[in-house]
């Protein structure tokens, strides 16, 4: 077992929850399922991921595609099939934003009419439809009913793509802030009141004009609606807090090393870090292979480029077998355009290499994922990608099994990794 | 192509990852080179446009980066005190500070009265002739359409007040196809060329905003021809190899990392060419498709964004 395995599965031992956070773009959704799928495969337990929005094949591969909020077990026979005897079980959900809001309206409303009255307002369906930031809350909401009801033993969580990916952790918050806000009592007092109130009087004189009287009174009949839920849903919020601040939650955060994700993960993980929320895994995805990085390479390289005309001639008559002519120029541009694209790659890996350093602290157990052409198409390949976040020997097990699968040049695992070790 | 800067107003949107920033960036300041005056507004204000200006912040008021480009960050407060000021000629504006937060709730709950304050301040910048260009660094997929059609969608639920009143010559900015266009970022991977695709259908279909073009991000440069990539598969054989590193007494290993690191770019840009493929079939014929290649220099700050906008230059 491999360093990082051993701290991996002592993470997944203590933790019943792992929410994925990141930038947009950087494979945030798969890495998720593969650490699902890696953990129900060698470790075992019961695991759910609950995944956003997830591409088709991914969907697919999870066996998820429109089956809504219900969560769907893998089979074990697709393990098998892809060569690995799973000690756990692996079950997969989407996240239905309006379904998941409409059952949370229907919890909280005292009655079944308001509860209707509620879902049919156009306000509403706004809200719960295109509201962002409320798509963040939910997410949450969701995981918090989940853990609750304790079927899992371990919850893996894929987050919406945000704005801004604080809002996601400041949601619970935000939803707790907005039902007791001044806005709300103004919006809601009896219309002839509203002119009395000195604090509120310029908001109405504003809004009046700009809005109409009618937006407004839909927002009040709305408001007043959403009152009935007040207490439920404040509590709950509270609660999905809690959650997300308990010593069994922990965050997974998701990046690449490009310049502009890699800047918004060090905001993310100064937030994580201001909010006291704990930081489990570090997961730098799609990285570039570390022997790109090396000097002798870099040498090698800078080697072919200086004898590239050279090796031409030689190189055309070596190549040159069974009577199919090679003309030596074109060896020689062969050569040079080899060592050329090594020099452009190393010069990315050096600056991925350098965001790395910057993104881990020491105590962080930080996992690169190399680049791999292809996409997941299948619980295999699902697998390949979690077993090099857990180590090199689970992958040699699954990557054996996988046919065709293929591996960029260099390292070809994730390389278990202290920040701070050589 | 040339016609892209005859236009007044440009959204580029995409999804998220893909340049979005990068790209509006260097429209805009092609633009300016062009000798358009022009405005960049960033729509999300997280400081991407400021990075790739290196200008410093970007505030609602504007700040100048050339003489004839300047950056702006979209801010809905902002926005309404400008129109109240401006337009609807509230007179209780100074007032307006306690409230703007509730008011800020107001937005949050009704439908699009945050993008009419966006996309307005937007289109009043164009209807007011304040620059010959203003280039939008417009939200992600998922909130771009409801930013579009937000116009559209006031209408339903306004039905008086002065916001209903400014939708129709909105409108009528948005929906010429010779002064409003979008164009949509992408990378040659799976997820943003599906985005792409799906967000060039939505956005006629659900918007009044016209699709100019589409600008392919991050294309590798073919490394091989057909002829030496078969002289290349042959060098990878390990005797090839063996020899070539004895006759320039390299070790085999560091050459072998070098070739298969061309290796890894001739997958990388296959695998891309194979969704690029995917793009052009998805957005039609018609729409024109540009592209600009990776660039392995600096990845951010002006020195990039003069790179993409050359390089966009010179596909216009």
């Amino acid at each position: 077992m491999t360093g990082r395995q051993s701290e991996l599965e002592q993470l997944v031992a203590a933790k019943e929850v792992i929410v994925a956070c990141g930038p947009g773009g950087v494979g945030k959704t798969t890495t998720a399922a593969a650490i699902a799928a890696g953990v129900a495969a060698h470790l075992g337990g019961k695991v759910l991921v609950i995944t956003v929005d997830p591409a088709r094949r991914l969907a697919d591969a999870l066996g998820i595609g429109g089956l809504g909020n219900r969560a769907t077990r893998v089979p074990d026979e697709a393990f098998l099939a892809a060569g690995v005897r799973p000690k756990g079980e692996l079950h997969a959900a989407m996240l239905d934003m309006s379904e998941s809001w409409d059952a949370l309206v229907r919890r909280h409303a005292p009655d079944e009419p308001t509860a209707g009255q509620i879902l049919s307002n156009p306000l509403y369906q706004n809200i719960s439809r295109r509201f962002s930031q409320g798509h963040d809350y939910i997410a949450m909401e969701r995981l918090f009913e989940l853990h609750e009801e304790g079927e899992y033993d371990l919850l893996v969580v894929d987050t919406p793509p945000s704005r801004n990916a604080l809002d996601l952790l400041d949601a619970p918050a935000r939803m707790q802030e907005f039902f007791s806000s001044r806005l709300l009592r103004w919006v809601t007092v009896p219309y002839r009141s509203r002119l009395v109130n000195m604090a509120s009087r310029p908001f109405y004189q504003v809004a009046d004009r700009v809005l109409g009287s009618q937006l407004l009174q839909d927002l009040a009949d709305f408001f007043i609606l959403l009152q009935t839920m007040r207490d439920g849903f404040v509590a709950r919020a509270a609660a999905v807090d809690r959650l997300l601040r308990d010593a069994r939650t922990t965050f997974l955060l998701v990046t690449t090393l490009e310049a502009v994700p890699g800047r918004e993960a060090a905001e993310m993980k100064a937030a994580l870090a201001e909010r006291r929320l704990h930081l489990g895994l570090l997961v730098c995805n799609k990285v570039l292979p570390e022997s790109l990085t090396d000097p002798g390479a870099a040498r090698a390289a800078d080697r072919l480029a200086e004898a590239s005309a050279e090796l031409g001639p030689g190189l055309a008559a070596r190549l040159a077998s069974g009577g199919d002519e090679v003309a030596a120029d074109v060896v020689s541009r062969v050569v040079d355009e080899v060592a050329h694209s090594f020099a452009n790659f190393r010069l990315v890996a050096n600056r991925e290499a350098e965001l790395l350093r910057e993104l881990s602290a020491a105590h962080d157990v930080t996992v690169t994922i190399p680049y791999q052409p292809g996409h997941v198409t299948d619980l295999a390949s699902l697998l390949a990608m979690g077993a090099r976040v857990f180590g090199d020997e689970a992958e040699e097990h699954v990557a054996a099994r996988v046919s065709g699968s293929r591996r960029a040049g260099g390292r070809s695992g994730g390389r278990p990794r202290r920040a701070g070790a050589p | 192509m040339s016609g892209l800067f005859d236009r007044r107003l440009l959204f580029v949107t995409g999804k998220g990852g893909v340049g979005k920033t990068t790209v509006a960036a260097a429209l805009g300041l092609l633009a300016s080179e062009q000798g358009k005056r022009t405005l960049v507004c960033e729509v999300e204000p997280k400081g991407d446009l400021s990075v790739a200006y290196e200008c410093g912040p970007t505030p609602f008021r504007g700040r100048a980066v050339t003489e004839r480009l300047t950056a702006m960050s979209m801010d809905t407060e902002a926005s309404l005190r400008e129109y109240l000021r401006l337009i609807a000629r509230v007179p209780v504006v100074g007032r307006i500070g306690p409230v703007a937060s509730a008011f800020d709730f107001v937005a949050t709950a009704a439908p699009g009265i945050r993008e009419i304050l966006t996309v307005g301040k937007l289109c009043y910048e164009v209807r007011e002739r304040h620059y010959d260009l203003v280039v939008v660094d417009a939200s992600a997929t998922g909130q771009v359409i409801g930013q579009l059609a937000a116009p559209i969608g006031i209408n339903e639920l306004v039905r008086v007040g002065i916001v209903r009143n400014q939708t129709s010559w909105m409108l009528e900015i948005l929906r010429d196809p010779a002064v409003t266009g979008a164009v949509i970022a992408t990378t040659p991977e799976e997820m943003p060329v599906t985005e792409a695709v799906d967000l060039a259908g939505r956005l006629s279909a659900e918007t009044p905003v016209n699709l100019a073009c589409v600008v392919a991000n991050r294309v590798l440069p073919e490394l091989f021809g057909n002829r030496e990539e078969q002289v290349f598969e042959a060098l990878l054989e390990p005797a090839v190899m063996k020899e070539v590193a004895a006759e320039l007494r390299l070790d085999e290993a560091a050459l072998g990392a070098v070739l298969q690191a061309a290796r890894l770019a001739v997958t990388i840009r296959r695998d891309g060419a194979a969704h690029l493929e995917r793009l052009r079939e998805g957005i039609g014929e018609q729409v024109p498709l540009l592209y600009v290649p990776y660039l392995f220099g600096r990845a951010h700050g002006m020195r990039a964004i003069r790179q993409v906008a050359r390089l966009l230059g010179e596909e216009l």
